[in-house]
């Protein structure tokens, strides 16, 4: 995303040549989501396009119709492949809502962003009535009582997308440096992603306890700040900013050969952070060194030799592609690669899999009935294959899904796909003695 | 816009199908080409009831109704010509009705996808020919409104070939049907042709009944490549002489390959003036793969410097992928590009080249010129900026100049894309007062207000 950063949120005006260029061909509209779920122009790249181009050409205000088109764009970049001219309209629509916010911008963005979620600790704090609610026994009562029922539907489909959460924060538990299982081969720095290790904290453990198994000694420093994806998503470039600035900062004074994620979201923001810099001679070239280190969880250990795991997995299983894996880092080959080392894992490939699943980081929250019409569809197809066992990389995706599967009964349980290969290790270790899958395992829900 | 007309439409198509906000008429402005206008009011049917109670009330009101597809036509047809009117959009009459295996026909509804119906009849080893280059992202609808063609339509023949019967809101708000499942029909007028590439003018088309055949199980693609542009055209010549029928033959000049190599890095050479793709598909893999081979050896005959035949189904998907980029990667080099789609007969496609490459020069903008060499279709497609008035005013003269190339050698104006907009100034020049005046007979026989598509064709 190249975007000249002025004044204090960061007004971006897009290059006339990323709009100007547009055809107008049409081919995006085959690949949108939105534009499958309402068949309307209005709600397609190319329609969201012609409205970047005519708002600022002044010839239509940036009215909050306008902007409104903007975030109804779920960001899955499927538009941004299928141009054949390479219009990035999903970028664009992005770019509208950093030059919307920069016109009026939102306090509590500022409080969400700036304040929250910029502090793993704040965030930890946040999420303790959650962890108390769920730890002494309050959900179960509220599930036994029907006190759900009680909540309106949007509200009670945000509860049922928690995960279990862990007693204690991930960041409170993990030592700073994981030593390699026997020898140390490589050593590796991870990013502790803010959803994956606080929601899906088993799963980050897991990853690591891969990565000791194959070599790795682990630095995972706990200073680390939010990668900046949601405050981008929100148009607060400034926030974006001072985030990838402390990242980086953070990871040039440890001495590791790459930067690991298992977040499909954090991992296409890093891999980023050269772009925000775009004519900053002092921070493009850190950005660069530093995200020229980012490796996604799966692209990593797929590079890799690794032991072959000796334990089996039991089920019928699909994979999911993360649009922010698959379209913005183009790793989609690597998950599947992992998934076929596991023995008992039946594969079967997923319609439609690198299609959206209505997630988009808050689309849920933000457009309720658009997100669930896209999950419905990723449900539909999930429910082609018969599998048993839906991986994915990504902690967004997965609270979508998860909510999407409870919602329907179905009794498929949602996993990264390191997750499972950790299970396919542990398996082997605990075989014998105790015979199946503990409450150690990784695996979520 | 009336506010009553507004709340009359929502009674009939519910709110969410009537469209009003200034974003929405602009997303609606528009559609492939450069040209602009921005209905009042946008309505997305989904019945053909609910479409022709739509037409009795514009009937009432008196306002001018342009039907719409996904909006990929060429010749601006789908977007209003003249203010203050209604784009009805057929996008969400997207439901295939009916597939018939034991005749060989689909009956849909006409906002479907050209590429879904495709892959449905697929699944039951059916094949529906027509393929624009669109075929993902336009109807079935704005095809027949067209009579789109494509590369496969040498041996298999343009949409027109395959409308069975079609159903059609007519501009007072009855419904027509026309046709049926017998192949063979003589019992009255031919409407279907009629309103097949009627762009909308005669009547809305809801339904269509398609013809199918059956889906050819092998394929085989070669890319001839030449030095002379000469001989490329005199290999289409000899391959067609020789009785071979390929489903497609496709001509690249060299403007077009340089631009493909450049937006896609397939590791075409960009250096050979003119290349080839040709198709030949069947039932019987020998026979398919005996015809590609005879059509590289002819073209090696007549020049070609290097002829491959594609050995995988990956190599032939990279072929067909090459000549599909053309017409966006154009985009790359100029921010607007006009695509014309001239058909000539067969033996004067290098003279017609040598004579637009001459209009090339002569104005110096740049043509890129490729086409569907088999059947005399060429799209020569200027590149300009349309924000340079002296750049827009040159197009304008070269097109005028092609036109008159084409017309010259017994060719037409347009043999895929339409009329609609931008081919309205020609249209006499090319037909002739007598069919101009046959044709707004007809026009006025059944749209006596004109408020089908007006200021489109020749209205």
């Amino acid at each position: 995303m190249k975007a000249v950063v002025t004044g204090g949120t960061g007004e971006a005006r897009p290059e006339e040549s990323r709009y100007l260029n547009c055809i107008r061909c049409g081919l995006c509209l085959s690949v949108c989501p939105t534009y499958r779920e309402y068949q309307k122009e209005t709600a397609s790249p190319r329609g969201r396009v012609a409205l970047t181009r005519k708002g600022l050409e002044g010839r239509l205000e940036l009215s909050p119709n306008l902007v409104e088109q903007m975030y109804g764009c779920f960001a899955c970049m499927a538009c941004n492949d299928a141009c054949p001219v390479g219009i990035k309209p999903a970028d664009l629509a992005l770019s509208m809502r950093q030059i919307d916010e920069g016109r009026h911008p939102a306090k509590w963005k500022q409080w969400l962003f700036g304040g929250l979620v910029g502090h793993a600790w704040r965030m930890e704090w946040a999420t303790l009535p959650l962890r108390l609610y769920q730890r002494l026994g309050l959900r179960r009562l509220a599930y036994a009582l029907g006190l759900r029922r009680l909540l309106p539907a949007k509200l009670r489909d945000l509860e049922a997308m928690l995960p279990r959460l862990p007693q204690r924060p991930l960041r409170r538990v993990l030592p700073e440096v994981t030593p390699a299982r026997g020898e140390e081969k490589r050593r590796v720095g991870f990013f502790l992603g803010c959803a994956q290790s606080l929601l899906f904290a088993r799963e980050s453990e897991a990853a690591l306890r891969v990565l000791a198994r194959n070599g790795c000694t682990v630095v995972t420093p706990k200073a680390v700040e939010c990668c900046g994806m949601p405050a981008r998503g929100y148009g607060r470039m400034d926030l974006v900013i001072k985030q990838a600035r402390h990242n980086i900062e953070v990871f040039e004074k440890l001495d590791v050969e790459c930067v690991l994620t298992d977040c499909a979201t954090c991992g296409s923001t890093l891999k980023e952070y050269a772009h925000i810099f775009e004519g900053d001679p002092e921070w493009r070239p850190r950005a660069e060194r530093f995200q020229s280190k980012v490796r996604d969880i799966c692209e990593f250990l797929a590079s890799i030799p690794l032991e072959k795991p000796a334990g089996r997995v039991e089920g019928r299983a699909t994979y999911h592609d993360p649009c922010h894996l698959r379209r913005a880092q183009k790793v989609w080959k690597e998950p599947r690669k992992l998934l076929a080392l596991i023995d008992g894992l039946e594969f079967v490939e997923l319609p439609e899999a690198d299609w959206c699943c209505g997630s988009a980081g808050s689309q849920l929250i933000t457009h309720y009935e658009t997100s669930w019409k896209v999950l419905d569809r990723k449900l539909d197809n999930v429910e082609k294959t018969g599998a048993d066992v839906l991986a994915s990389g990504c902690p967004g995706c997965r609270m979508q899904l998860q909510t999407g599967l409870r919602r329907r009964g179905r009794k498929v349980r949602s996993v990264h796909p390191v997750a499972l290969l950790d299970e396919a290790y542990e398996n082997a270790d605990r075989k014998g003695a105790e015979g199946n899958v503990g409450e150690n395992a990784a695996g979520g829900e | 816009m009336d506010s009553g007309l507004i709340d009359k439409l929502a009674g009939v198509v519910g709110k969410d199908g009537v469209l009003t906000t200034p974003e929405d008429l602009a997303a609606y402005s528009y559609d492939g080409t450069f040209a602009e206008g921005a209905p009042d009011v946008v309505v997305l049917p989904r019945s053909t009831e609910q479409t022709a109670d739509v037409m009795k009330l514009a009937a009432e009101t008196r306002t001018p109704v342009v039907a719409r597809g996904m909006g990929s036509g060429l010749a601006a047809g789908s977007i209003p010509a003249v203010a203050g009117g209604m784009v009805v959009s057929f996008t969400r009459m997207n439901r295939i009705l009916e597939i018939d295996p034991r005749n060989s026909t689909v009956f849909t509804q006409s906002g479907v996808v050209t590429a879904t119906l495709q892959a449905e009849v697929e699944k039951l080893g059916l094949f529906y020919p027509p393929d624009p280059s669109s075929i993902k992202h336009s109807t079935i609808g704005g095809n027949i409104a067209c009579n789109a063609g494509g590369p496969r339509c040498l041996k298999y023949g343009v949409t027109g070939n395959y409308v069975l019967g079609l159903t059609v809101v007519l501009a007072d708000g009855r419904v027509l049907r026309t046709g049926g499942k017998p192949i063979k029909d003589v019992t009255g007028y031919n409407l279907n042709g009629l309103f097949t590439s009627s762009e909308g003018t005669l009547g809305l088309v809801t339904e269509a009944l398609l013809r199918l055949v059956a889906r050819p199980r092998h394929a085989k693609t070669a890319l001839a490549e030449f030095d002379s542009l000469d001989n490329a055209a005199r290999a289409v010549n000899e391959v067609l002489a020789e009785g071979i029928v390929p489903a497609s033959l496709e001509l690249m000049d060299q403007t077009a390959i340089a631009c493909i190599e450049e937006a896609m890095h397939l590791g075409l050479e960009t250096d050979v003036a003119a290349s080839l793709i040709i198709e030949t598909d069947g039932a019987d893999e020998a026979t398919v793969t005996r015809e590609a081979e005879a059509a590289g050896r002819i073209c090696r005959n007549v020049g070609a410097r290097t002829v491959k035949v594609a050995q995988t189904e990956e190599e032939r998907a990279g072929l067909w992928k090459a000549r599909r980029s053309i017409s966006p990667s154009l985009a790359r080099k100029a921010p607007n590009k006009l695509g014309e789609d001239i058909t000539v007969p067969r033996s004067a496609i290098p003279e017609v080249v040598q004579k637009i490459r001459a209009i090339s020069q002569k104005h110096g903008l740049p043509i890129v010129i490729f086409g569907h060499a088999g059947d005399g279709n060429l799209h020569p497609n200027i590149l300009f900026d349309k924000r340079d008035a002296g750049q827009w005013a040159k197009v304008e003269e070269m097109v005028r100049e092609i036109f008159a190339v084409a017309l010259a050698v017994g060719g037409t104006l347009s043999g895929e894309h339409g009329v609609g907009v931008l081919k309205r100034p020609y249209f006499e020049q090319a037909l002739g007062p007598v069919s101009v005046a046959v044709q707004r007979a007809v026009k006025a026989a059944l749209d006596p207000l004109g408020i089908l598509n007006p200021g489109k064709m020749f209205a």
